[in-house]
């Protein structure tokens, strides 16, 4: 099964090994890891979020060794994020406020920008951005695509979505 | 040996393609008890009447010296009302405005019971019910395989090879210039600009564009799909249309680094008509390259058929026209 997992890390070399090393002891599949170095926690940690491919029997002992070698087990849950599209938007994709095109999706809940690229050729000149959607659920991802929708149309974007979606 | 006297209506590229299959085709027509023979040839200055069959390759050579076949000052209309034959072979240009010609040559021709085959889409996407009535109110035979992918068949055989399959939805591209533009810009890394003039030097665009880089010419075969094959009765109208102008390098090459293309793609169900760039994944049986036209047939019982072929060409265009020919006549 996918599950996510959110560690803490202590801010010293070698703390990443000592994380990883149990994983590959139970052949846990490492999907994602996120490691985020700027957000320190109150106790001076590094969170980091994992998702992970493992047997649903091995997820205790993960944990159990994760502790052991002394890295902080905050949260483990099945990974919520089921669904994921890759999107091109072509327009003036910078200037009319990328952020908030972000925020739209992101404040959702349900679903999430979790990858963009972008390409800003010259100034006068559209620019193209590919971002991906993570979502919970298909119809998620469905309610999701239609507020980049709306949100294409007021900005003047050309959207353009993966041939096996309802558009 | 049966004798079918026609007429081609039309002898600009597609016409003369028509001429010129028919020629390298008697034999083949001959042997399964076919003898065509075209009584009139009309392009936009007159026509070139016999009533015992002209020569086509003087008219061929004719047409490609001068300019026109034309000997007697008639038109379209006027040949079908006046001289005597079964099957108008109708080829004149695409109007979507009005029909143009064409729509005329139809409706003189079911009036005067004849047969028509076209590769005309115009008076399709205007007229698709009073046509039908029309021709069968006649008696008449009406095929039009040549108006949507040119040689690549989807009509006959969405209706007649797959018939008994209830169909869900057709998708493809079934532009060539689109696609062509779209294939080169990612190959050349070049802006969409420079391709379209590249394709306008090469022939493969028209010196104005709009009808396929808008879309509309997807749009207006997907109607004929929807009316011919879905039982819909659809016009121009009833599609929601994007076209390809907007896309730019960048974004077909970010695309392409995540394992997809970006495809003018037509999609025709009975809930919805629909044209728009999509992405396809790169191993996906539409991402077909260069010039090439797709159509992926979505069947209850045989799932999913996908047919490609060249989707533009007077030879090419001709193949449907033939198939068209032997299909009405070849069994009787």
């Amino acid at each position: 099964m996918r599950v996510s997992m959110d560690i803490e890390l202590k801010d010293v070399p070698g703390q990443m090994l000592l994380a990883l090393q149990p994983l590959s002891e139970f052949k846990a599949n490492l999907i994602t890891v996120l490691h985020h170095h700027q957000k320190r926690t109150p106790r001076k940690t590094v969170p980091v979020q994992l998702v992970l491919e493992i047997k649903p029997e091995n997820i205790g002992a993960i944990k159990a060794k994760l502790e052991e070698n002394g890295i902080k087990v905050v949260r483990v849950g099945e990974h919520r994020f089921r669904e994921s599209i890759n999107v091109v938007l072509i327009g003036h994709v910078v200037h009319t406020g990328i952020q908030d095109t972000i925020d739209e999706i992101d404040k959702t809940g349900f679903a999430e920008v979790v990858d963009i690229s972008l390409s800003m050729p010259g100034i006068n000149l559209l620019s193209s951005a590919l971002i991906r959607i993570d979502a919970v659920g298909k119809e998620d991802l469905q309610k999701a695509l239609d507020i980049l929708k709306k949100v294409s149309v007021k900005k003047d974007l050309l959207m353009v979505l993966p041939i096996d979606i309802h558009a | 040996m049966k004798t079918v006297r026609c007429s081609i209506l039309g002898f600009g590229a597609i016409g003369q393609g028509v001429a010129e299959v028919l020629l390298m085709k008697k034999e083949y027509l001959e042997s399964i008890g076919l003898e065509v023979l075209v009584v009139a040839v009309v392009d936009s200055k007159g026509a070139t009447v016999n009533p015992e069959g002209v020569d086509l390759a003087d008219c061929l050579a004719r047409k490609r010296t001068g300019g026109t076949v034309a000997i007697d000052k008639l038109t379209g209309v006027e040949v079908i009302r006046s001289v005597d034959h079964e099957l108008v072979i109708e080829t004149t240009p695409t109007n979507i405005v009005t029909g143009g010609a064409g729509l005329q040559n139809m409706i003189a021709a079911f009036e005067t019971g004849k047969d028509v085959i076209t590769s005309n889409k115009g008076p399709l996407t205007l007229k698709y019910r009073e046509l039908m009535e029309a021709a069968k109110a006649a008696g008449s035979n009406f095929r039009f395989e040549a108006t949507v992918g040119g040689s690549m068949p989807i009509i006959n055989l969405a209706n007649e090879v797959l018939a008994g399959n209830k169909l869900r939805s057709i998708k493809g591209i079934l532009n060539g210039t689109c696609n062509y533009i779209l294939t080169r810009m990612l190959e050349e890394r070049a802006s969409y600009k420079d391709i379209l003039a590249e394709s306008m030097e090469l022939g493969i665009a028209e010196t104005d564009p709009t009808y396929d880089v808008e879309g509309i010419d997807t749009a207006c075969k997907l109607v004929i799909l929807a009316n011919s094959i879905f039982g819909l009765d659809a016009t121009y109208r009833d599609v929601e249309v994007t076209g390809i102008t907007k896309i730019t390098p960048e974004a077909l090459e970010m695309a392409y680094e995540r394992g997809h293309v970006i495809k003018l793609i037509g999609e025709v169900s009975r809930e919805r008509i629909h044209v728009a760039p999509r992405l396809v994944p790169i191993n996906h049986p539409l991402a077909v390259k260069g010039t090439l036209n797709v159509a992926s047939i979505d069947t209850e019982l045989a799932g999913e058929i996908t047919v490609t072929g060249k989707g533009a060409g007077p030879i090419e265009t001709a193949s449907a026209v033939l198939s068209d020919l032997v299909a009405i006549y070849g069994n009787r």
